[in-house]
């Protein structure tokens, strides 16, 4: 390590620790290229110092955004430390710079002044220094929620800052802000309050802060949305190979005119051997139904992940979610990544937009005969993700059948335990048996369990479920 | 590693420089990036939304070096025979034929070795950039759009810059190619691939770098013009388009006023040319029904800002 001080290397090993503690997953190689940089960027420069480390270590933009903050938790206390170290009063210096006559009076008005003016005049330290003073002076106020949304909402409202120009000139001073000075401020005001809350958590063992701050997902803690990709991706491998035995041993199979010929160049350019072009497993095509009404909005959440990762693994892929009525939502999964997003678009503006809020099994089937399954075919495969509580209406288990029957294989994956199933408005018995497979599904677990059932083969699925979830009553 | 250590950038303001040159304007990361690529030797992985310039930086990169561009276009279905390298049998053949009816019977069968060579290789786009004498760029563009047995297949290529081929054995770089591999973001790329690559995350440009851009792009453009172009693309960004306008749509916009010889963009130059930036139908009413309106208003905004 020739071009790094002293200790850097230490350094950046707890720094890498804490990365992964944050669920960054980065390898010993990465490490090493993050070394093999900083011999050739002058670390004493920081910003490459710190674009040089997340190119090397953080590896997507989700990585990047934990980078950035554990990137300032981490150096920006070591130096932070190490100025108090150095002068005793150091660490309120720092602070009483700007304000002392703002900080006893206090007055939102004033502080709202100053940083008009400072946005006005795009002066970042001044910026960053009074976001510091607004966030303390709310917090005076004892109005600090701990949600740094929140925060930023109540301190946005009192400061009067708004991005409309009507507001501003309504006050009558200065030109009005555009959107994006304001912005510039907001992110200095969320930065800080983002550094503030982990520096008061960074007393914790590191891995809690971040995890809640930044990626809490929407779903239960157990069920990570990793271990639904890796389930769903081996289950990808064995779909893809499934069911697809040649049947009628040979007839039908192309001669390989490029294979034929390469081999017969071993046997002197006579073709010998002939090759046969090999019969390509047939990419799937799944549709997915996911049932997304309330009584199983816990589960609902589990079941986006598993479609989010389906969307990852297979390329002729429709989904659809469903209420009273059923409506595609493929579209909103190939424009947007980000899970979060996605979720809310669903629940936003999935186009499930009900009266009710209650499931109509019987209709969902009805509208999915009618406008999709002229598109099912033998290489189909339909998943039905739901309850199959009916709220008492007619559950058309006729017009499921007809759906299965068009569809080479159906399974159904219910959210509840077996021991609910049945019991009140589930009509779980109604169709199962037009599927190639019912399954409790509400952990991780479960799905890989799904997962083995599906890859042990469509012949003997129904036996082999009940060898996997005992006591199923058909 | 043969590229000469002369050939190699020494900090990243050349790599910048030598990228402006090549009419591409760099932010830091990015010539950062640039340069570690080429001084590690290792491969880059560039995201982000589409029409960023992802692509051009290898275009760009390809002329600041003096390097040879090999670009893989990637596509669902893609596969070594496309990618990698192909034996040439009907040439094969051939010479089978030609050397068994030359040599007459006495002599023994047409050996393997004879007939597994290079001159037999049909090279696609990896094995050129590997086999290669002059140093080259290598651009695997859109490699979301593969299928993930392909990613695995790259993964050799990548962390060693060699190629196996069974009849002949390892195929190594005799020169280091500098490798970008570009990703729309559409499917989450494998671990074992991005661990390979150093990772850019471009996005679209603050606006006084696309200013920059724009005018260098389109030189005869003026200067308020400019920033007042980008403005609008900017706030037409904002909005929830099908396809948001790339920088390439916005330098042919630039060209197109230039063109037109409009010296403001007002409601009519905008609906007159609307049809460069936005490409789909439900766009185009979106645009119309949000932008158009705040063409008048942002007008005065816009100017105070520009001279303020």
């Amino acid at each position: 390590m020739t071009g790094t001080p002293k200790g850097m290397a230490e350094q950046l090993l707890t720094f890498s620790e804490e990365l992964r503690s944050e669920g960054v997953a980065i390898g010993t190689s990465e490490i090493q290229d993050a070394f093999r940089a900083l011999e050739i960027v002058p670390w004493t420069s920081p910003v490459d110092f710190k674009e040089s480390l997340a190119t090397t270590l953080a590896k997507s933009p989700k990585d990047r955004e934990i980078f950035d903050l554990v990137f300032d938790r981490h150096f920006f206390r070591a130096a932070e430390e190490a100025a108090l170290e150095y002068s005793p009063e150091g660490g309120e210096g720092r602070r009483a710079r700007l304000s002392d006559e703002a900080r006893e009076s206090l007055d939102m008005e004033v502080l709202a002044e100053a940083i008009r003016e400072a946005i006005e005049a795009g002066d970042e330290s001044a910026m960053n220094e009074l976001a510091r003073l607004a966030i303390e002076a709310f917090g005076r106020q004892g109005e600090s929620s701990g949600v740094v949304g929140v925060d930023m909402q109540r301190i946005r409202r009192g400061l009067g800052l708004s991005p409309s120009s009507e507001a501003q000139s309504g006050e009558g001073d200065g030109t009005p802000l555009d959107r994006d000075q304001i912005a510039r401020f907001e992110r200095q005001l969320r930065r800080e309050l983002q550094r503030q809350q982990i520096q008061k958590q960074g007393q914790l063992p590191p891995a809690r802060p971040l995890s809640e701050l930044n990626r809490a997902l929407p779903m239960r803690g157990a069920q990570d949305l990793a271990a639904v990709h890796k389930a769903v991706a081996q289950m990808k491998r064995r779909l893809a190979t499934l069911g697809h035995d040649p049947r009628g041993a040979k007839r039908g199979r192309t001669v390989d005119m490029r294979r034929t010929m390469r081999s017969s160049l071993e046997t002197g350019g006579v073709p010998l051997n002939l090759k046969y072009r090999p019969r390509r497993p047939r990419k799937p095509e799944i549709y997915v139904l996911c049932d997304v009404s309330t009584s199983v909005s816990s589960a609902s959440t589990f079941f986006l992940s598993v479609l989010h990762a389906l969307h990852d693994s297979f390329r002729k892929l429709r989904s659809f979610v469903f209420i009273e009525r059923i409506s595609e939502v493929t579209h909103i999964f190939e424009e947007e990544r980000d899970f979060s997003a996605i979720a809310e678009q669903i629940t936003s503006t999935g186009g499930v937009a009900d009266i009710s809020g209650y499931t109509d099994y019987g209709r969902v089937w009805t509208e999915f005969l009618t406008d999709v399954s002229a598109d099912l075919g033998p290489r189909s495969t339909v998943i039905v993700l739901g309850d199959a509580r009916t709220n008492g209406r007619p559950p058309a288990e006729d017009v499921f059948a007809r759906v299965a029957e068009r569809a080479n294989r159906t399974f159904w994956l219910n959210p509840e335990p077996e021991l609910y199933w049945n019991y009140g408005d589930s009509v779980m018995s109604a169709y199962t048996p037009f599927c190639d497979g019912a399954f409790e599904c509400w952990k991780t677990e479960h799905l890989e369990q799904f997962v083995d059932v599906v890859a042990s083969g469509k012949a003997d699925a129904a036996t082999t479920t009940r060898k996997y979830t005992s006591g199923h009553r058909y | 590693m043969a590229a000469t250590p002369r050939d190699l950038p020494e900090s990243p303001a050349e790599v910048a420089d030598a990228l402006r040159d090549a009419s591409y304007l760099a932010d830091g990361s990015t010539a950062l990036i640039a340069f570690l690529a080429q001084r590690l030797g290792k491969p880059v992985l560039v995201e982000g939304p589409a029409g960023v310039g992802k692509t051009e930086l290898a275009k760009a990169l390809s002329r600041s070096t003096g390097r040879e561009l090999v670009r893989l276009q990637c596509y669902e279905g893609l596969d070594e025979a496309k990618a990698l390298y192909e034996w040439n049998y009907r040439k094969q053949l051939l010479q089978i034929q030609a050397t068994a009816t030359a040599r007459g019977d006495e002599s023994g069968p047409v050996g393997m070795g004879e007939i597994f060579t290079e001159e037999f290789l049909l090279e696609r786009p990896l094995m050129k950039a590997i086999a290669s004498p002059d140093p080259v760029v290598l651009l695997i563009d859109e490699i979301d759009k593969t299928d993930q047995e392909f990613e695995a297949m790259l993964l050799e290529l990548l962390s060693d810059f060699q190629i196996t081929i069974p009849e002949m054995g390892r195929i190594g770089a005799t020169t280091h190619p500098i490798v970008l591999l570009t990703s729309n973001n559409s499917r989450e790329l494998t671990e074992a691939l991005k661990r390979r690559c150093l990772y850019l995350w471009l996005d679209y440009p603050a606006r006084e770098r696309e200013v920059e851009i724009i005018r260098l792009h389109a030189p005869d453009i003026d200067e308020q013009l400019a920033a007042r172009l980008v403005e609008v693309v900017d706030m037409v960004r904002e909005l929830d388009l099908k396809k948001p306008p790339s920088i390439a749509e916005a330098i042919d916009w630039a060209r197109t006023l230039i063109l037109m010889g409009a010296d403001d963009i007002d409601e009519k130059t905008f609906r007159e040319s609307l049809s460069i930036i936005i490409k789909h139908r439900t766009d185009l009413d979106l645009v119309a029904e949000k932008i158009v309106p705040r063409l008048g208003q942002t007008n005065g905004a816009g100017s105070s800002n520009g001279t303020g």
